[in-house]
C-alpha cells in the first residue's frame, strides 16, 4: 500500500520523536524502526530522513552528536530533548484528535455500508413492475 | 576493507557526486555515507552481493537532487557559499585547520614585526632620512614574501631539497638589494624596488607548487593563486583604510592625535600581515567560492576590447599619431598587461576541452588590438628615442614591452589556430604556463644587470 505523500511528513514528526524517546538513535536505526514498527507499510525515502532530522535539530526538539559506529566510522546520533519531549506529548495529543475522530466517521460509514448492502436500492425494482 | 575495492570505488563515485550539491555539506554527506554503509552492510547479510547491494540502497536513499533540494530549504543559508576559517565542532580536521590559524596568526605578526626590526639599527623610515627611505623602497618585499613562502611550506610540507632554492633566492635577492652602492632617489633604486618583489614572487611560487615547479596544472595553480591573493588583499586593504579612517577621526574626537602611530605602525605593519593572512584566506577559500579573478575578467574583457578599438577607431579618424610624452611606454607596458592578465585569467577558468565560442573570439579582438595600438606606440618611440637617449627606465620599459608583445602575439597566434579548428585549447594554456619563467628571468635580469650597467645612477 503506497501512503501519501502528505501524510508520510506529517507524521514523520511524531514518529521520530517517538522513536528517539525510547532511546538515543542514528538515522539508519531510525528508519529501520520505522519499518520495522509499520510491518513494513510506512516506507520513507531514506534520505528524506536527514532534512527532518536537522529541522528538529533547528526547532530545538533534538541534539545531534558525533560518535562512533561499532565498525569505527563516524556517526551522527540524535537524542530528544526537553522541549523535543514536550513537542512529542503535544503532537500526541493532536492525533489522538485525529485518530478518534477519523474513527468516529468511519464507524458511521462502515455501518452505513453495511446497512447499503444488506438493504439494496435494487436497479432491478423498477424491473420487476414492468 | 581496502579502499580499491569496487564498492568502495562506487561509494567515492557516489559522494563525488553529492560534494556537488552546495546545500549539502561535508558533514551531511558524511552522515548520508554512513547511512548508506549500514544500508548496503545490512542488505549484504540478507545475501545480496556488494554491488547489488550498493545499487539497493542507492536507489532507497532516493534521488539525491530532491534530498539536497530538501536540505536546502531547511538551509537556505547555505546556497550562499560561506567561507568558515574557524574549526566547526563536528568537523574531522578542526584541530589541524585550528592549527593553521595560529601559524598564519604568528607568520602574520612576524612579517608586521620584521618591518620595525631596523629601527632597532637607526634607519627610521619616517624621520624624513632619504638613506633610510630608499633602504626601505629596496628591502619591502623581503619584510613579507619570506613568511609568505613560510607558510606555504608550512602547509605543503615538500622534502628539504625545495626549500634549498628557495633559500637561496631569499638570500640572493637580499644581497643584490643591499650590496649595489645605490644613489638615492635614483632610476636604479626604483627599478629594484619595482621589480625586486616580481622576481622573489618567485620563491613564494616555488613555495606554492611545493617544489613541483615543472608541473603545469600546478603552475596554473599559481596563477589563479595569484590572482586571488591580490583581490583579496585589495579587500582587505580596503576595510583596513575604513577601519584607520575611523580610529583616527574618533581619537580626534577625544583631542588624541593618533596620526603619528597609524601611519608608522598601524599601517605598514597591517599591509604586511595581511598579505600572509590574504593568502590564507586564498588557501582555505580554494573549492568554497567562486574564484573572483576570472569573474572579473568577463566582466572587463569586453570593456577593454570596447576601449581598444574605440581608441583606435579616433586615431584613424582624426589622424593623429600618439603624443609621446617621458612615461607613455610605461603606460603602455601597462596596459599589455592588463590584456596579458585577461587572457591568463580567462585561460585559467576555461574547461580546455569545451568547444570555441564568443567569448574566445572576443579575446582575439581584444589581444589584436592591444597590439596595434602597443605596434603604433612603438613605432613613434623608436622614432623618438634618440631624443630621449638609453636611460635605465626606458630600456626597462622597453623590456617589459617586449616581453609581453611576445607573450600576446603568441597568444593571438594560439587563439587563431584554435578558433579556426586547427589546435587545442591546451596548446593555449601551455604556451601561458611555459611563459611565466620569463617574466620571472626578465624581473632578476634588472635587479641583477641593470644597477651596474647604468652605474648605479
Amino acid at each position: 500500500m503506497e501512503i501519501g505523500k502528505d501524510l508520510v511528513a506529517a507524521s514523520a514528526t511524531p514518529l521520530v520523536l517517538a522513536i528517539l524517546a525510547e532511546e538515543d538513535s542514528y538515522g539508519y536505526a531510525i528508519l529501520k524502526r520505522v519499518s520495522e514498527l509499520s510491518g513494513g507499510e510506512l516506507q520513507w525515502t531514506d534520505g528524506m530522513l536527514y532534512p527532518v532530522l536537522h529541522r528538529l535539530e533547528r526547532l530545538g526538539f533534538v541534539e545531534a552528536r558525533w560518535g562512533r559506529s561499532e565498525t569505527g566510522r563516524r556517526r551522527r546520533y540524535y537524542h530528544l530533548t526537553r522541549r523535543g519531549r514536550e513537542q512529542l506529548e503535544a503532537q500526541r495529543q493532536q492525533w489522538r484528535v485525529v485518530d478518534s475522530t477519523l474513527r468516529e466517521i468511519w464507524k458511521d460509514t462502515i455501518e452505513r455500508t453495511i446497512e447499503g448492502l444488506t438493504l439494496p436500492t435494487a436497479p432491478w425494482g423498477a424491473w420487476s413492475t414492468t | 576493507m581496502s579502499s580499491d575495492s569496487p564498492l568502495e570505488t562506487q561509494i567515492g563515485l557516489w559522494r563525488d557526486y553529492l560534494r556537488h550539491h552546495p546545500a549539502v555539506h561535508s558533514a551531511d554527506a558524511e552522515e548520508l555515507e554512513d547511512h548508506l554503509r549500514a544500508q548496503i552492510a545490512s542488505l549484504a547479510e540478507a545475501g545480496l552481493a556488494e554491488d547489488e547491494a550498493f545499487l539497493v540502497a542507492v536507489k532507497r536513499l532516493g534521488n539525491l537532487d530532491a534530498v539536497s533540494r530538501e536540505f536546502a530549504r531547511e538551509h537556505s543559508e547555505r546556497l550562499w557559499k560561506q567561507l568558515v576559517v574557524a574549526p566547526g565542532s563536528d568537523d574531522e580536521d578542526g584541530p589541524r585547520r585550528s592549527r593553521e590559524a595560529w601559524v598564519v596568526v604568528a607568520l602574520a605578526c612576524l612579517a608586521a614585526i620584521s618591518f620595525k626590526v631596523p629601527e632597532l639599527f637607526g634607519r627610521h623610515l619616517f624621520a624624513g632620512d632619504p638613506a633610510a627611505q630608499a633602504f626601505y623602497a629596496r628591502n619591502a618585499s623581503l619584510f613579507v614574501f619570506p613568511f609568505l613562502a613560510g607558510y606555504l611550506l608550512w602547509k605543503r610540507r615538500p622534502g628539504g631539497r625545495a626549500l634549498v632554492p628557495i633559500a637561496l633566492l631569499f638570500v640572493v635577492g637580499l644581497l643584490f638589494a643591499n650590496v649595489y652602492p645605490f644613489a638615492n632617489r635614483g632610476h636604479t633604486l626604483g627599478l629594484t624596488a619595482s621589480h625586486l618583489p616580481i622576481a622573489l614572487w618567485l620563491a613564494v611560487g616555488l613555495a606554492y607548487v611545493g617544489g613541483k615547479w615543472r608541473s603545469r596544472p600546478r603552475r596554473m595553480d599559481l596563477v589563479r593563486f595569484s590572482g586571488e591573493l591580490f583581490i583579496y588583499y585589495s579587500l582587505i586593504a580596503l576595510g583596513g583604510g575604513v577601519l584607520t579612517a575611523f580610529t583616527l577621526v574618533m581619537f580626534q574626537a577625544i583631542g588624541l592625535d593618533v596620526n603619528w602611530f597609524l601611519s608608522s605602525w598601524v599601517v605598514p605593519c597591517g599591509a604586511l600581515g595581511a598579505v600572509v593572512i590574504g593568502a590564507w584566506l586564498v588557501e582555505a577559500k580554494q573549492s568554497v567560492i567562486e574564484n573572483m579573478a576570472p569573474v572579473l575578467t568577463r566582466l572587463f574583457t569586453p570593456l577593454f576590447t570596447a576601449v581598444l578599438l574605440a581608441f583606435l577607431a579616433t586615431m584613424a579618424w582624426r589622424r593623429t599619431g600618439i603624443a609621446v610624452e617621458r612615461d607613455v611606454l610605461i603606460g603602455f607596458d601597462l596596459l599589455l598587461a592588463v590584456v596579458v592578465g585577461l587572457v591568463l585569467y580567462a585561460v585559467s577558468a576555461r574547461d580546455p576541452e569545451a568547444p570555441a565560442g564568443a567569448f574566445d573570439a572576443l579575446q582575439l579582438v581584444l589581444v589584436l588590438s592591444a597590439l596595434v595600438v602597443d605596434a603604433i606606440a612603438l613605432a613613434a618611440i623608436a622614432a623618438r628615442i634618440s631624443a630621449f637617449g638609453f636611460s635605465p627606465n626606458k630600456v626597462a620599459a622597453l623590456g617589459e614591452n617586449v616581453v609581453l608583445l611576445v607573450n600576446l602575439v603568441g597568444s593571438a597566434w594560439l587563439y587563431l589556430r584554435f578558433l579556426r579548428g586547427r589546435a587545442s585549447f591546451a596548446a593555449l594554456e601551455r604556451w601561458q604556463t611555459a611563459y611565466l619563467p620569463v617574466y620571472f628571468a626578465w624581473a632578476w635580469c634588472v635587479v641583477i644587470a641593470f644597477p651596474p650597467v647604468f652605474g648605479f645612477q
